[in-house]
């Protein structure tokens, strides 16, 4: 399976569809890989906002119909012993991830 | 055999029936977690059956419901699915089942959609794409009295418009707001003919915008979020708590089989004593000596001697059932998962795996939802060394022969449960050694992300267990009406002849002893002799017919009578022979239906055949070391 990184439109419910295209294909580009923040690095009951989702089309759709949905505010929670795998709380529910699928999900900066 | 799980198949309506009326199908749908099975049980209660469709693996549950005094309409519990875009296999029966395009079930006439109302805006989502396929769609607000208590709310006319759907707020588990379903049924299957389908769904792949759709219907709805489920959240900052988490996870475990083993005991009792007072009471009304001996000694003995353990298996998937339904079995999958990893399995093997504890049947068909073929194989080849039921009466019968009824932790331990417990392991060992052999050779690769939804924590309703439950004795008791029937029917033919001078003979002289003697070199090095080796002959139907078995053996020679079958086998094994057998049941692949089951699924001999002689290669040498290492250790 190709990597795809899943391209997410209307993902913000108030900006303009112009604006956010824009701003995709420019953190496609120049920012996704290195420096946008991950979900990794919020701590546990910090929130944040789901940018986009660095996985195999797949999985970020399915991850999508658990909640993860750009534009969505998240909130790290309990994990399973030595922090891995971490509870996600995101759109009403809880869904645990693992770390290698954590970091890549990016957060709005 | 094949149905180690499953009821008989249900009669599907005939679709083409010129009869009076034709029968309506009435499909639920719904996300996983938004209570459709509660729904389901509670619509059909005792009516429902558990079918599978032809061609397809996966099995669903068929019901029927009473809407009035001469009115049935036949309800189907679909596969739990997020959208219905059909991916994996439960997804695409939906899928298909919804466009009738599924062979052997009509159309469904109307659909109940069943959503989560304490988590509305997302389970709309579902809401798009079912709707549009034009079928008579209620859609059920499930937990209402969740939604309540949580200080949430909604206007379901409005909502009801919004969607151009009649809207329905219930509690499943509680039973209110049934009547507008009902209400709906009956109208919704008057028709005489089907509203005309739909051929195609319309293109609703953009989950943020179906999400952003289902937020702006949620907010004309009215409708209120509830406030965090705050219990839920309490009981995970302890069942999730970095050193209470495992700690609670263990106690559970170790209660559990306590109770299996201490609880079970006195039922057993008053069961045993039932078959022992109904055989010598049948005894008493056969004049004939041989028809009596059969009935008696061959059939009574040898299933009478399984049917004892059904309150050990009925307890077992009482727990079994408390734990998934209040929702600690996700955070069981979310402790173990690490632990899982290291073996290259991922998450999701962890639900079939565990429920490969009750049965692998139903494990291995569960492990549909592994989207990666090479996990999914992986999963399959090792569920069977997970513990499952069948294994319990045999581990008992030899446990409690040879385990003496000691203490070792005061009340909380015995050495009997530690001994249970450690073949559980054992069992659990076995399998993520093989998962970890397998996924660094012939499986390597592939691995698609862990995502496990937590569900908030909900007690268990009495009626789901209930019909777990008495799901579970037909099974058991079919089983032992059948199988184990024949087996101890034939094996008591066997036992009796050739017949010398028109007399039996001595057990060890008849067809069934020569069989038995002609596999004893074999299996000597284990500490077995040639009885034993007859139940092993037998168990490879099904494990627990080595029981009756030698219920029957035993039975026959009289031993069992008066001094019980526990008694019996000390004669026959040492300690060292009787680990052995432990151990050797702990691997070994003896259960047809899985063997089936796992061909079906993996859809050649090919992965089955492998099974059956790496398992049965694993249980020979494993039983022969632990016999020269208990002998010598009590030498």
């Amino acid at each position: 399976m190709q990597t795809v990184l899943m391209m997410l439109q209307g993902l913000d419910f108030k900006a303009s569809w112009s604006h956010t295209e824009f701003e995709m294909q420019h953190s496609v580009k120049k920012q996704a890989k290195s420096t946008a923040a991950n979900l990794t690095q919020l701590k546990r009951g910090e929130t944040g906002v789901l940018h986009s989702l660095d996985l195999p089309e797949a999985d970020a759709r399915r991850l999508m119909e658990l909640g993860f949905v750009p534009g969505h505010s998240i909130t790290p929670s309990n994990s399973a012993p030595g922090g891995d795998p971490r509870v996600f709380r995101v759109d009403g529910s809880e869904v645990a991830l693992r770390r290698e699928t954590a970091i890549r999900i990016l957060l709005r900066p | 055999m094949a149905d180690c799980h499953t009821g008989s198949v249900a009669t599907l309506p005939d679709p083409g029936s010129p009869k009076t009326s034709r029968s309506h199908v009435v499909a639920i749908v719904g996300p996983p977690n938004a209570g459709k099975s509660t729904a389901f049980n509670r619509l059909t209660g005792l009516h429902q059956k558990v079918a599978n469709f032809p061609g397809v693996t996966v099995e669903h549950h068929m019901g029927k419901v009473k809407v009035d005094a001469n009115h049935e309409v036949f309800v189907v519990d679909l596969p739990g699915v997020y959208s219905l875009q059909p991916r994996t296999e439960d997804e695409r029966v939906t899928h298909d089942v919804l466009l009738g395009q599924m062979k052997g079930l009509p159309r469904p006439d109307a659909v109940l959609l069943i959503l989560d109302s304490t988590n509305l805006a997302r389970h709309l989502v579902l809401a798009a794409p079912v709707l549009s396929l034009g079928l008579p769609t209620l859609v059920i607000l499930n937990m209402s009295d969740d939604l309540a208590r949580r200080g949430g709310g909604l206007d379901v006319a409005a909502l009801g418009a919004q969607l151009g759907a009649p809207v329905a707020l219930v509690s499943a588990s509680r039973g209110d707001g049934f009547d507008k379903i009902l209400q709906f049924l009956s109208g919704a299957t008057r028709t005489a003919e089907p509203v005309p389908a739909k051929m195609q769904l319309p293109v609703l792949q953009d989950i943020p915008q179906c999400r952003q759709w289902a937020a702006a219907v949620g907010a004309k709805g009215k409708y209120r979020a509830p406030a965090p489920p705050l219990w839920t959240r309490r009981l995970d900052d302890i069942f999730l708590h970095s050193t209470a988490g495992p700690l609670v996870f263990i106690l559970v475990v170790v209660a559990v089989f306590q109770a299996i083993f201490s609880w079970a005991t006195p039922l057993m009792d008053g069961v045993s004593t039932a078959i022992e007072s109904s055989g010598a009471w049948i005894g008493s009304l056969i004049p004939n000596l041989t028809l009596r001996s059969l009935v008696v000694d061959g059939i009574w003995s040898g299933v009478g001697s399984v049917l004892v353990f059904l309150p050990q298996i009925l307890l077992l998937f009482f727990f079994i059932g408390i734990l998934e339904d209040s929702g600690y079995l996700a955070r069981a999958a979310l402790i173990a998962d690490r632990t899982m990893q290291r073996f290259g399995l991922q998450g999701k093997s962890f639900i079939p795996l565990l429920s490969a504890y009750a049965c692998a049947v139903p494990a291995i068909m569960a492990t549909r939802t592994i989207e990666n073929k090479r996990d999914r194989i992986a999963t399959i080849l090792i569920a069977p060394f997970m513990t499952c039921s069948a294994r319990l009466p045999v581990y008992a019968l030899i446990i409690s022969a040879f385990i003496p009824d000691r203490q070792l932790l005061g009340p909380f331990l015995s050495a009997r449960t530690a001994m249970m417990l450690s073949l559980y392991i054992l069992g659990f060992v076995a399998a993520v050694l093989t998962a970890w052999l397998l996924k660094s050779t012939v499986l390597k690769g592939g691995a698609s992300p862990f995502m496990l939804e937590m569900p908030p924590y909900r007690w268990p309703t009495v009626q789901s267990l209930g019909l777990r439950l008495l799901d579970r004795s037909k099974v058991f008791l079919r089983r032992a009406g059948t199988v184990i029937l024949v087996v101890a029917i034939v094996l008591w033919i066997l036992a009796k002849l050739p017949l010398h001078d028109g007399q039996p003979p001595q057990i060890a002289d008849s067809f069934a002893g020569s069989v038995g003697h002609f596999v004893e070199p074999v299996i000597r090095p284990l500490g077995f002799n040639w009885k034993i080796g007859i139940g092993l002959i037998t168990s490879l139907a099904a494990r627990e017919v080595i029981v009756g078995t030698l219920g029957t053996i035993y039975g026959i020679e009289g031993t069992s009578n008066d001094v019980g079958l526990q008694q019996a086998l000390r004669s026959d094994l040492t300690t060292g022979g009787a680990v052995a057998l432990l151990v050797f049941f702990a691997f070994a692949m003896q259960c047809m239906s899985t063997s089936a089951v796992v061909r079906r699924e993996t859809g050649s001999w090919k992965w089955p055949a492998i099974q059956f002689g790496y398992m049965t290669a694993m249980a020979y040498i494993f039983a022969f070391l632990a016999n020269r290492i208990v002998t010598a250790w009590f030498s």
